[in-house]
């Protein structure tokens, strides 16, 4: 495959070393020409001087016949350029924005650039999920389809520990499909299986419900 | 006419006065709160502290209710990712952005946006000065 990554910093020089050992043709544009150079010395010749945003840089690139076009600035609004001049331009068959505010990932999706990655929201939540306190972890976003697989920890103050499932009021369109007890290890429930201290609930919801969810289950 | 105006620059602040002398409701944003030394002191208009990409901070400053948006910081890209949001996300009716670069422009203008390039409105303005 072709790919072409703009911005060659941290995560476009370690992105571009690993496409290019996995055998990919990998091009890099980098604004900052010492950047560049520090790039050519580690990886040889795949390192173009010149800014992803303006089509002629692009152009140069050979966008038109990349398959991939990777924007990994530091910028959010340079990779929301980048990753549409590609996609309206170049018919680039499949662009992916790096979004450093995680706030921006929606604004992408309305504008056109669905496949983002947020750095620091996938750092967020690996943090997140090392803190012992937090009772509800986000595991997977489904958001595009308005809901949330989300795993609860329960303690022994939880509101839920002692009841039976059917006795929870879960908001509608809920689903608990796993209960992992250190009791009992992995189980499928049932309306009658009753929750247990330390119990890990995974459950699928709504967006908007989550609140009520959460509150159902730790009585937070 | 309520009209938000994203940068206080010369240019946004100098923009932002013409429109508040005309009795127009003018909302000004900028990172910077030292940039609203550039509004005159009888300047009616609210300035708002905050990045004009950042959909919350633009809500705050009230976007939902604004006939006009004009987008004019020094970065060609944030200019037209916040024309975009604004247009695409908040459907405010009329967005217009300053775009430095002639290629930029012609492009995010083939994109759909209203677009002027300082660059070449006043290159020629400048043209036709020296051939008078």
């Amino acid at each position: 495959m072709y790919i072409i990554v703009v911005g060659g910093g941290k995560v476009g020089f370690h992105l571009a070393k690993a496409l290019v050992a996995e055998g990919h043709e990998i091009l890099v544009l980098e604004r900052d020409s010492k950047k560049c150079e520090a790039i050519a010395d580690e990886l040889g010749s795949v390192v173009v001087h010149g800014d992803g945003c303006e089509a002629a840089t692009l152009a140069d690139a050979g966008a038109a016949r990349a398959d991939v076009m990777v924007a990994v600035t530091g910028d959010d609004e340079d990779n929301l350029v980048v990753c549409q001049v590609a996609k309206l331009k170049f018919n680039v068959p499949r662009t992916i924005a790096r979004i450093n505010n995680p706030k921006n990932e929606l604004i992408f999706r309305k504008l056109g650039i669905g496949e983002t990655v947020s750095s620091t929201q996938v750092i967020m939540e690996r943090i997140q999920s090392e803190l012992p306190s937090h009772p509800l972890l986000h595991l997977l976003d489904l958001r595009q389809y308005g809901l949330e697989l989300v795993d609860i920890k329960l303690t022994r103050g939880s509101a839920s520990v002692g009841k039976r499932l059917r006795d929870l009021k879960l908001p509608a369109s809920s689903v608990v499909p796993l209960i992992i007890s250190k009791r009992q290890g992995v189980l499928v429930p049932n309306g009658d299986t009753v929750l247990e201290d330390e119990d890990e609930v995974v459950a699928v919801t709504r967006t908007e419900t989550e609140d009520a969810l959460r509150a159902q289950f730790t009585g937070s | 006419m309520r009209v938000m105006i994203m940068g206080c620059g010369r240019v946004g602040a100098a923009l932002a006065t013409m429109l508040d002398r005309e009795s127009h409701e003018v909302v000004i944003l900028d990172l910077d709160a030292g940039q609203f030394r550039r509004l005159p002191s009888d300047f009616h208009g609210a300035s708002v502290v905050g990045n004009g990409i950042d959909q919350d901070v633009l809500k705050r400053a009230g976007i939902e209710r604004v006939d006009a948006f004009a987008a004019v910081t020094q970065g060609d890209n944030r200019n037209f990712m916040a024309a975009q949001i604004a247009r695409h996300i908040f459907n405010v009716p009329k967005v217009v952005c300053r775009i430095y670069d002639p290629i930029r422009e012609e492009l995010y203008h083939s994109m759909g946006l209203e677009t002027i390039s300082p660059t070449t409105v006043i290159s020629r303005l400048l043209k036709d000065a020296l051939e008078r």
